[in-house]
């Protein structure tokens, strides 16, 4: 019994590989295997011998058994590490490619806009591109001789000789938002109106087409010191820097008094940096609103007042990112909208921060 | 405008700097938009005498000076005819810039001959287009610096002088007076009182004046003087000094002294050759088609209702924009009638603006000229007339009346505060009202005659903030809603951004295009309609409103595909335009795919972008969106797309959500783009918002029982479409099956033209028991059947 042993538990050290370890098994405990057939053996033997010597095959088997169990892992174990060992790779290789899409800064600072103002309880206001010259001009005080028309470089809608309506006009300013929402929400309001407008002029600093977001808030009692503080917040959040701003009298028709507001920068090294420096640079219009404007809008000048202000989206993303060209905003350069694009989930937010 | 320093002084008596002043304009609305100080182009100059001066040895027109300047004698090579010995000359020094040829000098050899400086001329100094020869100065010591010899001699040559941006609603300040009255109100020094002047008449002038009753509202006063025997000619030395410091060419005297006083108290005038009027002045409305030679040497016809200045020839003026030219005076002119009219700021506008005409005049007459100085401004035209060129002067012929613009509104001390936010006490608010011409008495403010703009008790409270300066506002908390920040935005804002995300988030670049595309890309989609057509684009590229974002993006890729980017994935998302009236427009999302899925590389995954692309894209933005997961496709979509491979997301059959498909292969090749070129567009507003319910979702029903999937394979008509069958399927029992997939398709080869298979595998999830073979067996069945009937497909074996 013990040379069966040593002869099959040597075997299986011995065996080389999965298939010498099967012959082995089969050798000793396969139907016709070694083991086997003594164990058929039994059967002719005395009761007394036949507990015995069963119960030293069962033993034998079992060791036989596991011996066989723990070569197979063995050999498992050594072909594995073989294989991965011969399975290099050259992980230098680039990665599968995927495409990396890109928001716009305009997208972007739209909504960055969208969520400093939010959180001064200003609502988001939209509405058509293409005005009537009643929108666009009389409800804010800007009557047909005015000279503001002509410098605003109107483009109007083809109209056919013999048509005697006035022409549409693409409107020049986001300002008939504000017009259609006090028509259509009353007072108090407080809004801004993101969105394209339209100006006859192309040069170096003027694209036909650009962005503004005018803002408007109206209440029973606000004032220009409220409107500076609104603009200082948003210029302070929008730039991530304490930023102040200088109000100048000027004039727009549709605001009474009316200021240009400068925001504070330094120019030093051919560069525009916000916030730092006593340089400033004009970047808005703003004022409050003309009662006129407020009639023009079904709104009593006596119970309410409030202030507008307007500045281009793309001005201010030029500002903080740094983008030199406003003409290249609408040129579409791969190159352009990878370096100066945001990536899909960079969706500005303030308890994130809206600068990226 | 523009204005000089010593013209300003002339109104204004002040000791504060030019800074001083400068600031003091912008922050008051006066925007400075550039000052000029020609002291500092003149600074390094310093004067040299001339010692002597020979001929060049090898230049007939050059000689060789010996000059003595503060360092010394040079030698100087000077081709000025007037370089003598004995003249005082401004030298510039080897180092420094001249301005009028802009070079930066230095020591060099003219004709063999070395020139160690160069005295100048006018024009190189850029004091004026003189160039005849080279200044020289009547008085001066060696070495003096040059500015400091006009500063004493000559101030007038470094004048400083400054540009203003004039809003619309100050006409007041067209006029040098107006600006000054404006620094006086801010404390920067004080207004100069003005010359109240009368001149008599002595004769009565022989031509008469009428104005038409059609001609009463664009022209209600208009003031004529003759004066006789005039001597014309040159003006003086400062009045062409002013008037070229502020770009005008001086002309001849009489009409130097229009333009004086078009600048200096925004009073324009005009001026006639009362010998070459013939009859009686007449203002009345043109009947359209009259016309007129005038001073810009071009000849304007009248429309009907514009106002016509007429003798008995006919038309000799445009009223308030410009005289003509064969009555106007010239340096030959001994009798002369001065014009000073008051013409209807609509009346001019709308007529400069449709005979494109521009003019001091206009611009200032559109504005608003001051109505009640018609008549002084008249006197005192005539007293400088008679003071520098004598005559005689005729009695005013006067037709019309001032109009009467006096008002008054009421003057609220707490306005300011209450609209501004800027405490300022009452006797400073009257204080400045009162600087600006206001009379303020018993609670009102009565508007002086040159404030066309002051409409309103809130312009009242501007003028005080205003002059009080808005630079001094300290900003107040606007007070801010209670708790936490709600959301503002819309659920069809939150859409449009969701989608715009969603486009970034599957690989695409967004662009933004230009709202405007050209005929031709609007021809291809189906815009180029006169509705959806811009009345005055600014060039044939930019002529119609675009129908599609699909011309601007394809656009964009032919641009990148000629700086060697062949793989895109741009998107866009902006308003597209069915017509020309507003509300003709929608939002809309478009994606384009072109060329291959990936770039090249080294796992050759990479494949060329097909229909299948755009439809998951489109699909993903659809889901961004909220859209229903079922919708009904179709064909029959625009003609820009391949007429086969594209199908139209809609929901139910009308509602079009949007398009996917390939770009029909002749609109490639129209607009310059390599395809493959597939694409989507989604229209995110047709989608309707999902109805209102909780954030709650609904419960999850789970089943632990085992779920079944079974495959078929059936062979139908190449035409046959996949969603026929997948829906033939789901019918067949719609409690137990749970999804239906394509999982295969091929076609051809032993199937035979014409004919397709299309692989399926539908999952069946039981609810209450686990399925045996046999019910299995009989939902495949039914599955068999129901498709076979939908769509005669034969099942394979």
């Amino acid at each position: 019994m013990d040379a069966l042993k040593a002869k099959y538990l040597d075997r299986i050290a011995s065996a080389a590989d999965e298939a010498a370890l099967e012959e082995v098994r089969l050798a000793a405990l396969g139907k016709k295997g070694e083991i086997s057939l003594r164990m058929r053996g039994l059967g002719g033997m005395e009761p007394e011998a036949r507990a015995a010597t069963g119960a030293a095959l069962n033993a034998l088997r079992d060791e036989i058994d596991s011996a066989l169990r723990a070569r197979r892992a063995a050999l498992g174990d050594a072909a594995l590490d073989a294989r991965l060992a011969d399975e290099w790779l050259d992980v230098t290789l680039p990665a599968r490619p995927r495409r990396q899409g890109t928001i716009h800064p305009i997208s972007q600072v739209r909504d960055e806009v969208t969520a400093i103002f939010a959180d001064m309880g200003f609502a988001v206001a939209e509405g058509p591109e293409i005005e009537s010259d009643w929108y666009n001009f009389d409800a804010l005080n800007i009557p047909g001789h005015h000279p503001a028309r002509a410098e605003m470089d109107t483009f109007y809608m083809h109209r056919d000789p013999g048509d005697p309506r006035p022409p549409a006009v693409l409107r020049t300013h986001t300002s008939p938002v504000q017009i259609r929402s006090m028509e259509t929400q009353g007072a108090p309001i407080r809004i801004i109106c993101p969105g394209r407008v339209y100006r006859a002029d192309y040069d170096q600093t003027h694209t036909p087409n650009f962005h503004q977001v005018e803002g408007l808030a109206l209440d029973r009692s606000l004032t220009m010191a409220n409107l500076k503080w609104v603009l200082e917040e948003f210029f302070s959040a929008y730039f991530g820097t304490r930023v102040k701003t200088r109000f100048r009298a000027s004039h727009f028709p549709f605001t009474e008094p009316s200021a240009e507001v400068d925001i504070q920068c330094s120019f030093e090294g051919g560069a525009v940096h916000v916030g730092e420096g006593d340089g400033w640079l004009e970047v808005l219009g703003s004022g409050m609103v003309h009662p006129k404007v407020l009639r023009a809008g079904g709104i009593d000048p006596h119970e309410w007042q409030g202030f507008a202000f307007g500045m281009g989206i793309d001005r201010i993303a030029m500002l903080k990112y740094g983008i030199p060209d406003l003409r290249s905003f609408f040129d579409s350069d791969l190159r352009w909208l990878r370096h100066y694009g945001f990536a899909a989930l960079d969706m500005p937010a303030l308890h994130t921060g809206v600068a990226r | 405008m523009k204005f000089t320093l010593s013209w300003l002084r002339d109104h204004l008596e002040t000791e504060a700097t030019l800074d001083t002043i400068t600031e003091a304009l912008t922050d008051l609305g006066l925007e400075v938009e550039s000052v000029t100080d020609p002291a500092a182009a003149l600074a390094p100059f310093t004067l040299a005498r001339v010692l002597e001066a020979h001929q060049h040895p090898e230049a007939d027109r050059l000689r060789v000076c010996r000059v003595l300047t503060d360092e010394g004698e040079r030698q100087i090579v000077c081709g000025a005819p007037n370089a003598r010995a004995g003249i005082v000359a401004v030298l510039a020094k080897p180092g420094d810039y001249v301005p009028g040829i802009d070079v930066t000098l230095g020591t060099s050899k003219i004709r063999g001959v070395e020139s160690q400086g160069m005295m100048c001329s006018e024009r190189e100094m850029q004091m004026s287009d003189e160039h005849d020869g080279i200044i020289e100065l009547p008085s001066g010591e060696v070495g003096e610096r040059f500015v400091d010899w006009l500063a004493a001699n000559d101030p007038a040559r470094i004048d400083p002088v400054v540009e203003i941006a004039i809003t619309p609603n100050r006409p007041d300040a067209m006029g040098v007076r107006g600006i000054a009255r404006d620094l006086a109100a801010r404390g920067i020094g004080r207004l100069k009182p003005a010359p109240d002047v009368v001149v008599p008449g002595s004769f009565t002038s022989a031509t008469g004046v009428t104005i038409d009753d059609d001609a009463r509202e664009g022209c209600p006063l208009f003031l004529l003087r003759e004066i006789r025997g005039v001597k014309n000619g040159p003006s003086p030395r400062w009045m062409q000094d002013r008037l070229r410091a502020i770009g005008l060419r001086p002309k001849n005297f009489l009409v130097d002294v229009t333009n004086f006083f078009t600048h200096d108290r925004n009073r324009p005038l005009h001026v006639f050759d009362a010998d070459k009027l013939r009859g009686n002045l007449r203002l009345h409305a043109a009947r359209g088609g009259e016309s007129v030679l005038a001073l810009d040497g071009k000849t304007h016809v009248f429309g009907a209702g514009q106002i016509v200045i007429a003798d008995d020839s006919g038309p000799v003026s445009i009223a308030g924009i410009m005289g003509g030219e064969s009555t106007g005076s010239g340096d030959d002119t001994v009798n002369v009638l001065v014009e000073a009219a008051w013409f209807d700021p609509v009346t001019t506008a709308y007529t400069g603006r449709a005979l494109k005409l521009s003019s001091d005049a206009r611009y200032r007459f559109e504005r608003g000229v001051d109505p009640a100085f018609t008549r002084p401004g008249l006197e005192l035209a005539t007293r400088m007339i008679l003071d520098h060129a004598g005559g005689e002067p005729g009695e005013i012929v006067q037709a019309g009346a001032v109009p009467d613009t006096a008002r008054a509104w009421r003057f609220d001390p707490q306005a300011v505060e209450r609209i501004v936010g800027m405490a300022i006490p009452e006797s400073d608010q009257i204080a400045t009202l009162a600087a600006l011409g206001f009379e303020v008495r018993d609670g009102m403010a009565q508007v002086p005659s040159w404030r066309p703009d002051v409409q309103g008790e809130a312009d009242i409270v501007e003028e005080v903030a205003r002059v009080a300066s808005l630079g001094r506002l300290q900003g107040q908390p606007l007070p801010r809603p209670e708790g936490v920040t709600r959301p503002v935005l819309t659920p069809a804002q939150v859409r449009h951004g969701a989608a715009r995300r969603q486009a970034a988030a599957l690989g695409y670049n967004e662009c933004v295009s230009y709202s405007f595309i050209d005929r031709a890309a609007a021809v291809l989609f189906g815009g180029e309609d006169e509705a959806r057509m811009v009345a005055n684009p600014i060039s044939s590229e930019m002529t119609h409103m675009r129908p599609s974002l699909l011309p601007g993006l394809l656009r964009a890729a032919a641009r990148n595909q000629a700086r060697g980017f062949t793989d895109l994935a741009l998107f866009e998302a902006g308003t597209v335009f069915s017509g020309g009236e507003p509300g003709a427009q929608e939002f809309e999302i478009a994606g384009l795919l072109v060329g291959r899925d990936a770039p090249r590389d080294v796992h050759g995954g990479e494949r060329k972008v097909d229909p299948f692309d755009a439809k998951a894209d489109a699909e993903a933005v659809l889901a961004a969106i909220g859209a229903p997961e079922r919708v009904m496709l179709r064909r029959g979509a625009g003609t820009w797309w391949h007429p086969g491979r594209h199908g139209i997301l809609g929901l139910g059959p009308k509602v079009a959500m949007g398009v996917f498909g390939e770009i029909h292969p002749r609109v490639l090749a129209a607009l310059d783009v390599k395809g493959p070129a597939v694409a989507f567009t989604i229209w995110p507003d047709r989608v309707p918002l999902p109805r209102k319910q909780g954030a709650a979702r609904p419960a999850l029903v789970l089943s632990d029982l085992q779920p079944v999937e079974r495959d078929f394979a059936f062979v139908v008509d190449r035409r046959t479409e996949a969603d026929a069958i997948t829906a033939a399927a789901r019918g067949a029992d719609k409690a137990l099956i749970a999804d239906v997939r394509v999982f295969d398709q091929f076609e051809g080869g032993s199937l035979g033209a014409g004919r397709k298979s299309v692989a399926i595998t539908v999952r069946l999830e039981p609810k209450t028991a686990t399925l045996t073979e046999a019910e299995i067996e009989a939902v495949a069945a039914k599955v068999v059947d129901k498709v076979t009937k939908a769509t005669g497909a034969v099942l394979r074996g």
